[in-house]
C-alpha cells in the first residue's frame, strides 16, 4: 500500500511539470499581455514595453519559464496581474465562497433528489413520475446562467425575497475566520452574519444544484426501479417484512450505491456551473475571478488554478484508487 | 440506513424550510440598513474594484471613485463642472513662464489621523512621489505622476520621461511654491488630478517603509494601500474598511471636515461587473445607485421613477486609421472619402442617450480649444464615391477591428455602432473586413501595436485642456495612426508651450483645425454618461469629468 501511494505521488511530478510546460506555452502563445489591461486605453507602445521589462516579460520563453518553474517549486504562484496581490491569497478569498455555494448546492441537489427520484420510481406512470422525469429532464437542459437569470429576475428583483448580489449584506461586519461566511458565523456566534450568508446562497445554490438535481433524480428513479424488481426485494416483501424496513433496507440501500457515486463526480464538475452562476448573482467565488482573469489575460492566476485543479484531480483519483483497493481486494495494485 | 424512513424525510424537509424563513427574517432585518430604511448608509455600486486606497499609485476611474471622497487635490473641478477652482490650496498663480506655481493653502484643515494640513505636508508629498524609486517608476504604479510631471529624482529605466519636477518649497505655514523645470500644457490641470492629492505626512512615513514589487510577472501594491488604517486624506469621509472578500469598501463621514460635512453618516462602495447586475440590483432595492447605466436602461429607469442624471459630454468616440498597416489611407481623399461616408448623426441618433453630440474633432465642445472653424466631413455618399474615385481607389478593401464584451462612456454599444458604420462604409463601395476582437488585452494590445487598418477608441478627459485629449494621439509619431507629420506634430506641441491661458485655448484651435485639414480619423461621437439612482435619493452634481462628491448625496 505504501509503494503504491509513493509511487503515485512521484507519478505526481512529470504530471505536473509536463502540465506547466503545455500552460507556459500556451499562454505564450495568447495574443496580449498584462500591461494594457493595466492601462487600458491609455497604454502607448513605450509604456507597454516598460511594463513589459519591468515584468520580465521581454525576456526570452526558456528564462521566463525558469523563472515560473523556480517559483512554482517555491509553492509561489506569483501575483495577479489585475489586484496586484498573490494568487494564493486572491484563491483563499474566494474559494471558500466557492466551496461554500457547491457544499449549499450539492445538499439541495441530495435532499430533494433522492426523495423525489424514490418516490417517482415507486408510483411508476403517476403524476409524481411524470413530473420528475419531465423537469429533471428541463433541469438538464436548461442553462444554468438562463435559470440563474430567471430565479433572479424573479425572486431577487421582483418579489424582494432574495438579495440579488453578494456573499453578504451591506454592513455586514462579520468576523472571518476561515473564510466560509455559513460557518464562520456558526463559529463566532454571529448568526444573524450566519443566516445573512445562507440567504445569499439561497438563489445561485438552486441554480447550481438544477444539473446535479436532475442527475440525482434521474439515476435514483432508474436505480430504484432496478432494485424493485430484484428478487431478494420480492422474497422481502412476501415474507411479509414490514413495508419501511423494506424499502429503507433493502430497496434504497443497494439503489443509492450508483447515485453516490455519481454525486462524487457531480461535485467536481460543479465547478463549471459556478463561474455562470457566480457571474450571474456578483458572488465573490473562484468562478467568477477566473472569468475575469480570462478576460484580463491574468496569466498568474490561470496557471496557479489549473495547476491546483489539476493537482487536486490527481489527489482525488489517487484517493479513489486507494479507496478501491481498500474496499475490493480484487482491484489492489500490486 | 435509517435515514431515509418517513420520519427523517420529514426532519430535513422542516429543517430546510426553517432555515429558509430563518433567513428570509435575516434578510428583513438587514434591510433597514441596506436599503436606507434608517438613510445612514449610502450604497453605490461600480464596475470594478478600486486597484488600490492610494490615488497615487492608480490610473483607473474605480480606484478614484472611492478615494475623491477621502482625499483632495490642491485644485478641483467646481461641482457638476469642469472649470478649475480652489480645492485645498483658496488660490493659486504662476510666473509668466509658467515653472513657478505659488499656493496659498487653506486654513483650518485637518487629515483623517489627526495631522494639520499646511505647506510643509504639500511639499512632503510631491518629494515623496518625487523620490520614488525602483517599482513604483514603473508605469502601471505611477502613471499619473510621469504624465505630469515626468520622471523621477533617479530615473532608474533610461525610457522613463525626463522629470519636470524642480522642487517644492514652503514658504510659510500657508503658501507652497512648486517649481517645474518647463511649461507644461498639464498644468494647472495636473494639479487637480486624484494621483496628486495630498495625504498626511505620518501616513507619507509608514507608506515610505513599504515597497511596491515586480515580482512574478505582476506588480504587488505595498501593503498600506490594500487595508485601511494607514491612508489619511483630508475628504469629506474617511476610509474605514475594504472588505476584498465581499467587494466592498466603507468610508465613514469625517466629523472634522473643514467644509461642508458630508449628509449621509456612510458611504459604502460596492462592486457588480455586469451592468444588468447593476441595474437589477437598483432594481431589487439592494444598492442606493450606480455608474456606466447602459443608455437602452436610461428611458426604463426613468418610466420607473428611478433618478437618472446624465453627464455633460466630456469624452470622443473616433474610428482610428492606422496609414502604415493599409496603404492606401496615406492618400487624403481616401481619409476623407471615410469620413464623408459615416454618418455621425445617425449614430447619435440610434446609439447614444440624449444629450449625444456628432464630433466634428478630437475633443468634445466642453472643452477650451474646441473650434468652430475646423473642416467638416458631412454625410455624403456619393462624395465619398466620388473621392475614392479621385484617389483611385475604387474598390478599397479595409480591415476594420471592433472589440467585443465591453462598453465605454464614449462607446456604449461596440458592436452596433460597428455595424452600422461598416454598412455606411459599404454603401460608399468600400469592402470592410470586420474583426473582432476581446477589448483587453486583445483590441487595446492590436490597435496600440497599429495592427488594424480601422478601429474604433475613444477617450474620457482628466481636466479641461486641450492637450489632455489631441496632445494624447497627434503629439508625435504613433503606431496606433502610423504616420508621421511635421505640421499636425508641431501644431498640437506649439499650442502646449503657450502659458498664457488664452493664448493657449487660442493655439488647440489652431491645431484642430491643422488635424481636421490632414484628418487622420473619423472623430465621430461624444456621448453623455448617465448615472442611476434609487427613487429616495437625492443625487449629487453630476460630473462632466465623472467627479462626482458623494458628500452632496442625502435621503428624501
Amino acid at each position: 500500500m505504501l509503494r503504491l501511494v509513493v509511487r503515485r505521488l512521484l507519478q505526481l511530478i512529470p504530471t505536473l511539470l509536463g502540465l506547466s510546460v503545455l500552460l507556459f506555452l500556451w499562454l505564450n502563445r495568447l495574443p496580449g499581455g498584462p500591461a494594457s489591461a493595466i492601462l487600458g486605453e491609455r497604454a502607448t507602445e513605450a509604456e507597454v514595453a516598460r511594463i513589459n521589462r519591468a515584468l520580465g516579460l521581454d525576456q526570452p520563453v526558456y528564462v521566463q519559464y525558469w523563472r515560473f518553474l523556480k517559483r512554482i517549486f517555491e509553492l509561489d504562484l506569483g501575483t495577479s496581474t489585475q489586484t496586484g496581490q498573490p494568487v494564493w491569497d486572491e484563491f483563499a478569498t474566494r474559494f471558500p465562497a466557492t466551496v461554500e455555494l457547491s457544499i449549499v448546492a450539492i445538499l439541495i441537489a441530495i435532499v430533494v433528489g433522492i426523495p423525489m427520484g424514490y418516490l417517482a420510481a415507486k408510483r411508476r406512470g403517476g403524476w409524481l413520475d411524470v413530473g420528475a422525469v419531465s423537469g429533471s429532464l428541463i433541469g438538464i437542459c436548461i442553462p444554468v446562467f438562463f435559470l440563474a437569470l430567471i430565479l433572479k429576475g424573479i425572486f431577487a428583483v421582483q418579489l424582494q425575497m432574495f438579495p440579488s448580489y453578494g456573499r453578504l449584506d451591506t454592513g455586514m461586519d462579520a468576523t472571518d475566520i476561515t473564510g466560509f461566511a455559513v460557518l464562520d458565523g456558526l463559529l463566532t456566534g454571529e448568526l444573524d452574519a450566519s443566516l445573512d450568508a445562507m440567504h445569499h446562497l439561497i438563489l445561485p445554490a438552486i441554480a447550481l444544484s438544477s444539473i446535479p438535481l436532475a442527475v440525482i433524480v434521474r439515476m435514483t428513479r432508474a436505480s430504484v426501479l432496478e432494485v424493485l424488481g430484484e428478487d431478494y426485494v420480492r422474497t422481502a416483501e412476501s415474507k411479509g417484512l414490514d413495508k419501511r424496513v423494506v424499502r429503507g433496507r433493502h430497496v434504497l440501500r443497494n439503489a443509492l450505491l450508483p447515485v453516490v457515486t455519481a454525486v462524487g463526480l457531480l461535485t467536481g464538475s460543479l465547478l463549471s456551473g459556478a463561474v455562470l452562476t457566480e457571474s450571474v448573482f456578483s458572488f465573490n467565488g473562484i468562478g467568477n475571478f477566473i472569468r475575469t482573469s480570462i478576460d484580463a489575460r491574468d496569466y498568474p492566476v490561470l496557471v496557479g488554478f489549473i495547476l491546483f485543479i489539476a493537482m487536486v484531480y490527481v489527489l482525488i483519483n489517487l484517493l479513489v484508487d486507494l479507496a478501491y483497493s481498500l474496499i475490493d481486494p480484487r482491484v489492489r495494485v500490486h | 440506513m435509517r435515514i431515509f424512513k418517513s420520519g427523517a424525510v420529514r426532519a430535513i424537509t422542516a429543517a430546510v424550510a426553517v432555515g429558509l424563513i430563518a433567513t428570509g427574517c435575516a434578510s428583513e432585518r438587514g434591510k433597514d440598513g441596506d436599503k436606507g430604511g434608517d438613510k445612514d448608509t449610502f450604497v453605490f455600486a461600480g464596475a470594478g474594484d478600486p486597484g488600490s486606497l492610494d490615488p497615487a499609485l492608480a490610473s483607473d476611474g474605480e480606484t478614484f471613485r472611492v478615494t475623491r471622497q477621502a482625499f483632495e487635490a490642491l485644485l478641483e473641478h467646481e461641482s457638476g463642472g469642469s472649470k478649475l477652482v480652489g480645492g485645498l490650496a483658496e488660490k493659486w498663480s504662476s510666473d509668466p513662464a509658467g515653472k513657478v506655481w505659488t499656493f496659498n493653502l487653506r486654513k483650518g484643515v485637518k487629515f483623517h489621523d489627526g495631522e494639520a494640513f499646511n505647506a510643509a505636508a504639500v511639499c512632503a508629498n510631491y518629494d515623496h512621489w518625487f523620490n520614488w524609486k525602483g517599482t513604483y517608476q514603473s508605469s502601471a504604479v505611477s502613471y499619473y505622476w510621469q504624465t505630469i510631471m515626468g520622471g523621477f529624482a533617479k530615473n532608474e529605466d533610461k525610457e522613463a520621461p525626463k522629470p519636470n519636477y524642480k522642487s517644492c518649497t514652503a514658504k510659510d505655514e500657508n503658501t507652497a511654491v512648486i517649481e517645474v523645470n518647463e511649461p507644461s500644457a498639464n498644468l494647472p490641470g495636473g494639479f487637480s488630478l486624484q494621483a496628486l492629492a495630498i495625504h498626511s505626512p505620518k501616513a507619507l512615513k509608514e507608506y515610505a517603509k513599504q515597497d511596491a514589487t515586480a515580482k512574478g510577472d505582476a506588480i504587488t501594491y505595498p501593503k498600506y494601500s490594500q487595508e485601511a488604517g494607514t491612508v489619511a486624506g483630508t475628504g469629506p469621509y474617511k476610509i474605514t474598511k475594504w472588505n476584498k472578500g465581499n467587494k466592498e469598501v466603507t468610508l465613514e463621514r469625517f466629523d472634522d471636515y473643514w467644509g461642508e460635512k458630508a449628509k449621509v453618516k456612510n458611504l459604502v462602495f460596492r462592486t457588480i461587473d455586469t451592468e444588468a447586475g447593476r441595474r437589477q440590483a437598483l432594481q431589487a432595492g439592494d444598492i442606493d445607485g450606480y455608474d456606466l447605466v447602459a443608455p437602452a436602461d436610461v428611458k426604463t429607469l426613468e418610466k420607473e421613477g428611478y433618478e437618472v442624471p446624465t453627464r455633460d459630454v466630456f469624452n470622443i468616440f473616433y474610428v482610428g486609421m492606422t496609414q502604415s498597416k493599409n496603404p492606401a489611407l496615406k492618400k487624403l481623399e481616401v481619409r476623407q472619402a471615410i469620413s464623408h461616408a459615416i454618418d455621425r448623426e445617425g449614430i447619435v441618433k440610434t446609439q447614444l442617450p440624449e444629450g449625444g453630440k456628432a464630433a466634428t474633432q478630437f475633443m468634445p465642445d466642453t472643452v477650451a480649444g474646441f473650434s468652430d472653424k475646423v473642416k467638416t466631413y458631412p454625410f455624403d455618399t456619393n462624395k465619398a464615391k466620388e473621392l475614392l474615385k479621385k484617389a483611385g481607389e475604387e474598390k478599397l478593401k479595409i480591415e476594420f477591428c471592433y472589440p467585443t464584451e465591453v462598453t465605454r462612456p464614449y462607446m456604449p454599444a461596440p458592436q452596433d455602432m460597428f455595424e452600422r458604420m461598416k454598412a455606411d462604409l459599404e454603401k460608399a463601395g468600400i469592402t470592410v473586413v470586420p474583426k473582432a476582437m476581446k477589448w483587453a488585452p486583445d483590441y487595446l494590445d492590436a490597435t496600440e501595436a497599429g495592427s488594424c487598418a480601422l478601429h474604433m477608441l475613444g477617450w474620457t478627459g482628466d481636466f479641461n485642456d486641450g492637450y489632455n485629449f489631441i496632445g494624447t494621439w497627434f503629439a508625435g509619431p504613433d503606431k496606433q495612426w502610423g504616420f508621421d507629420d511635421k505640421k499636425v506634430f508641431d501644431s498640437v506641441n506649439a499650442a502646449s508651450k503657450v502659458t498664457d491661458p488664452a493664448g493657449r485655448v487660442e493655439a488647440y484651435k489652431k491645431a484642430n483645425e491643422t488635424i481636421m485639414e490632414y484628418v487622420p480619423g473619423v472623430p465621430i461621437s461624444a456621448s453623455p454618461p448617465a448615472i442611476a439612482f434609487a427613487k429616495n435619493v437625492n443625487p449629487p452634481k453630476v460630473s462632466p469629468l465623472t467627479q462626482e462628491n458623494f458628500a452632496e448625496v442625502s435621503f428624501k
